[in-house]
């Protein structure tokens, strides 16, 4: 109690930077300099040493030596935090645990059983989780398609139009804006539904007005998911539309120029001319579109929790895993979302060595 | 060279900002029993803190999901108990808790005290064999000042593990009392009483706009659901009694018997007619997207009679709003089946949990369990205990004060919260889950058989 206005003046002056605050933030700060201090020698004795060593060889093993020295932490560390849990996962996918608590302590011992495809079978055949799977492809099908689409169309649009930078700003915006922020812009400004009163969502206040019936956008079976596609394509479309604008004008102007000599209306040169020039970017825009989309975790998550009918494997995985304990089956989830983007990985990644090649 | 070092710096320094923000919300804990405490003789008012003894400045952090202003009721009863011990207790309150009290002891970071407020989650916890068994101190407590049930509660196996803090009782319906006697309508004191109450209201109508006689909101973000939870477990153990509510809890009675059908039939009733719900807000298919914070508010404007929540809620209703036996809003507990039936009540709790035996730890966990604890919460409002020694004369109005007799009354059917204690999987999922499924439409059997599917199997 004696000490009380000692300390009182004493927090006002340090502003709550008090004994309390480094007692416990301070520690962890100091700790954080340490680490990052602890990295950058590491990684200068590792340049360093690497140099010294590839030295006592000669020039024929050098190159082979620096190489391996310098990329073997690399893939240790991606071993460790990537390639082991995956395995993991994959493991416990086939697997049943049961927890079995002990009578006294009621301490637990988890009991694992290997069971081959049942969470699999599970996945593809309980009707709510297979709804899960086919929203999942919905997503990946209608988000990239529209989002390119839409973008290309703009692009093309307003290229070498008056105010270009002004009107790409403008659909470009929304790519800064983070999915949560973007679900709960749309969510309770664009798709808020009242039943009683008058509406406050801009859609169905519109759609009212018209004289129509307004709209609970959030639980319509099963448009509702389109209705989430809506808010990815609005934050996805800006991004197809600056790459796109990009190679549009890779595009020699010859090309277009001698094909209006020869008659071909605007349609035609941009089916004939415009896309074929592009196709590459094409592709490479609406495959990285795609693994955005299967990764979509956020809009879910924010608007529906997967009610409804909203649910995709993104969100159910970790609503399995966390929060509902059902880890096996949540691995099992994880695992088939990898095999749905690995294809289009791989192919993503030799369409963009094509694309660069081709520059 | 340059840019690549200022940049992590940079981050870190970032980081450092974000840090000081977080920790000034939390460590706000009491200074003033940091320097001298070791020389300090007994201050005037701690002689019921004697028995804790001087705890020399250790530190202990009690970790919660209790945030804002009963957070901070919580620092500043331990403000006291620092005065008095010099221990220096940090209370820090997490609206994640749930989520990141497993996370931190996978981690290894466990906290040394845990208030969890699901036996559900302390059986995951007991489970990972982090938390410690509860000291004979804190066992002497709790045998003392609670009724066996609450301790059932705090042990798992046959270990007792954690000891009760604070309760909450559920079950209440809130109506408005000016409207009640207005329409010559009588406080309902059978379940059959209140289903003819509610179609009494039906018939007659209300002031309001768009008025039903009930109205109920179950929107809680990734919780949804969970107020309709707290309506079936009502009709489960006031309809089917105590013995079939805690062997559906225990998960031996399925969702899809008969016997809890009958009570998911009586929500129906309610929740499914046109006719009854959802007052001032629509019909059925509003129940989901009401937030329960606003769901019991259409009782203001006179578009909905009745709301069924725990006494929480009081602190829902806006400033201004007079509640009182006879004023704009008041509640009721749900009423038993038959007239003569012992009164049931649902409610829920927390228990604190320790996952190390220091003495600084055991000591705080012993003044949690103790009756100076219950009292010195109690008295700064909000919360009621079911601690017997409790003063009535700290329980801060009318409501809490029969919460809290109902509590301590010997002939109580007391239950906790059936969704708090089966396994997260239902309790936390499913059984929330279903319930947004039944109000949305989908057939009964469905829902039933979908809730049980995700009970873990036993082997």
């Amino acid at each position: 109690m004696g000490s009380m206005p000692v300390m009182a003046v004493g927090s006002v002056r340090m502003g709550g930077l008090n004994a309390d605050f480094w007692a416990t933030n301070g520690k962890n700060l100091l700790l954080a300099l340490v680490a990052i201090g602890a990295f950058i020698a590491v990684v200068a004795l590792l340049l360093w040493g690497t140099e010294l060593f590839s030295r006592l060889f000669s020039d024929k093993w050098r190159g082979g030596i620096q190489l391996f020295t310098l990329v073997s932490p690399v893939l240790i560390l991606l071993a460790i935090g990537l390639i082991w849990p995956a395995v993991q996962t994959f493991f416990l996918s086939f697997t049943n645990v049961v927890r079995i608590p002990d009578p006294a302590t009621g301490i637990n011992v988890d009991q694992s059983t290997f069971v081959w495809f049942k969470n699999y079978i599970f996945a593809f055949s309980d009707p709510t989780e297979l709804r899960t799977v086919i929203n999942t492809l919905v997503w990946m099908f209608v988000t990239p398609i529209l989002s390119t689409l839409v973008g290309l169309a703009y692009a093309v649009f307003i290229d070498r139009a008056k105010g270009e930078r002004t009107l790409k700003s403008l659909v470009f915006l929304p790519v800064a804006v983070s999915l949560v922020g973007a679900s709960i812009v749309w969510g309770f400004i664009m798709y808020d539904f009242n039943q009683t009163g008058s509406q406050t969502g801009i859609i169905n206040a519109l759609i009212a007005l018209a004289g129509g019936h307004p709209i609970n956008f959030l639980t319509a079976d099963p448009w509702n998911t389109i209705f989430l596609i809506m808010i990815l394509v609005w934050t996805q479309t800006g991004f197809a539309m600056v790459v796109l604008s990009a190679a549009i004008k890779g595009v020699p102007i010859e090309l277009n120029e001698a094909s209006a000599l020869d008659g071909a209306n605007a349609w035609q040169r941009f089916w004939q001319i415009t896309v074929p020039s592009i196709r590459g970017t094409l592709v490479v825009v609406l495959t990285t579109i795609t693994i955005a989309t299967l990764k979509v975790f956020d809009v879910v998550r924010t608007l529906t929790q997967g009610r409804n009918g909203t649910n995709v494997i993104a969100y159910d995985m970790y609503d399995q895993f966390f929060v509902k304990d059902n880890r096996p089956l949540g691995a099992a989830l994880a695992v088939v979302m990898f095999i749905f983007v690995v294809p289009i990985v791989v192919y993503n990644v030799r369409s963009m060595r094509k694309v660069r090649e081709n520059h | 060279m340059k840019r690549r070092i200022t940049l992590p710096f940079a981050a870190v320094a970032v980081s450092g900002l974000l840090l000081a923000g977080c920790s000034s919300n939390n460590s706000t804990t009491n200074t003033s029993s940091a320097s001298n405490s070791s020389t300090a003789a007994m201050a005037p008012g701690c002689e019921a803190y004697a028995p804790y003894g001087q705890l020399n400045g250790a530190a202990v952090e009690v970790y919660s999901s209790i945030t804002g202003v009963e957070a901070d009721a919580m620092t500043t009863v331990f403000d006291k108990f620092n005065e008095c011990t010099g221990a220096k207790v940090k209370f820090n309150g997490n609206k994640e808790f749930e989520a990141q009290l497993p996370v931190r002891v996978e981690g290894g970071t466990a906290p040394d005290l845990a208030v969890i407020p699901q036996p559900g989650l302390l059986q995951k916890m007991v489970g990972t064999g982090a938390v410690v068994k509860a000291p004979a101190s804190v066992e002497a407590n709790v045998d003392k000042f609670w009724t066996a049930d609450w301790k059932t509660y705090g042990t798992v196996g046959t270990t007792f593990y954690a000891a009760p803090m604070l309760a909450n009782v559920k079950g209440f319906i809130w109506y408005s009392p000016k409207e009640f006697a207005a329409q010559g309508y009588t406080v309902p004191k059978t379940l059959d009483e209140l289903w003819a109450l509610t179609a009494t209201m039906a018939a007659k109508g209300g002031t309001g706009a768009d008025y039903k006689p009930w109205c109920i909101g179950f929107g809680s973000d990734a919780a949804t659901g969970w107020p309709g939870t707290d309506w079936v477990e009502d009709l489960v153990l006031r309809v089917n009694g105590p013995a079939t509510y805690d062997s559906w809890v225990a998960g031996k009675t399925k969702f899809n018997s008969p016997d809890i059908k009958k009570a998911f039939e009586a929500f129906g009733n309610i929740a499914l007619n046109p006719a009854y719900v959802n007052g001032g807000l629509g019909d059925s298919a509003s129940i989901i997207s009401t937030t329960f914070q606003e769901g019991g508010l259409p009782i203001l404007k006179g578009s909905c009679s009745l709301h069924h929540q725990a006494s929480f809620y009081q602190a829902q209703w806006p400033a201004g709003t007079d509640v009182s036996p006879t004023g704009d809003v008041w509640a009721f507990m749900m009423p038993p089946n038959k007239a003569g039936d012992p009164p049931a009540v649902t409610g829920g709790g927390e228990f604190v949990a320790a996952f190390n035996d220091k003495p600084a730890t055991a000591a705080v966990q012993t003044f949690m369990s103790s009756d100076t604890f219950a009292n010195a919460r109690v008295k700064l409002g909000g919360v009621i205990s079911a601690n017997k020694g409790l003063d009535l004369a700290n329980v801060d109005n009318q409501l809490m004060k029969d919460a809290v007799a109902i509590l301590q009354g010997d002939t109580t059917v007391f239950r906790f919260d059936g969704s708090d204690a089966m396994p997260a999987a239902v309790g936390a999922g499913s059984f929330w889950t279903g319930m947004n499924d039944y109000v949305s439409g989908k057939p009964l059997d469905t829902v039933l058989t979908d809730i049980d599917n995700a009970w873990p199997s036993a082997g």
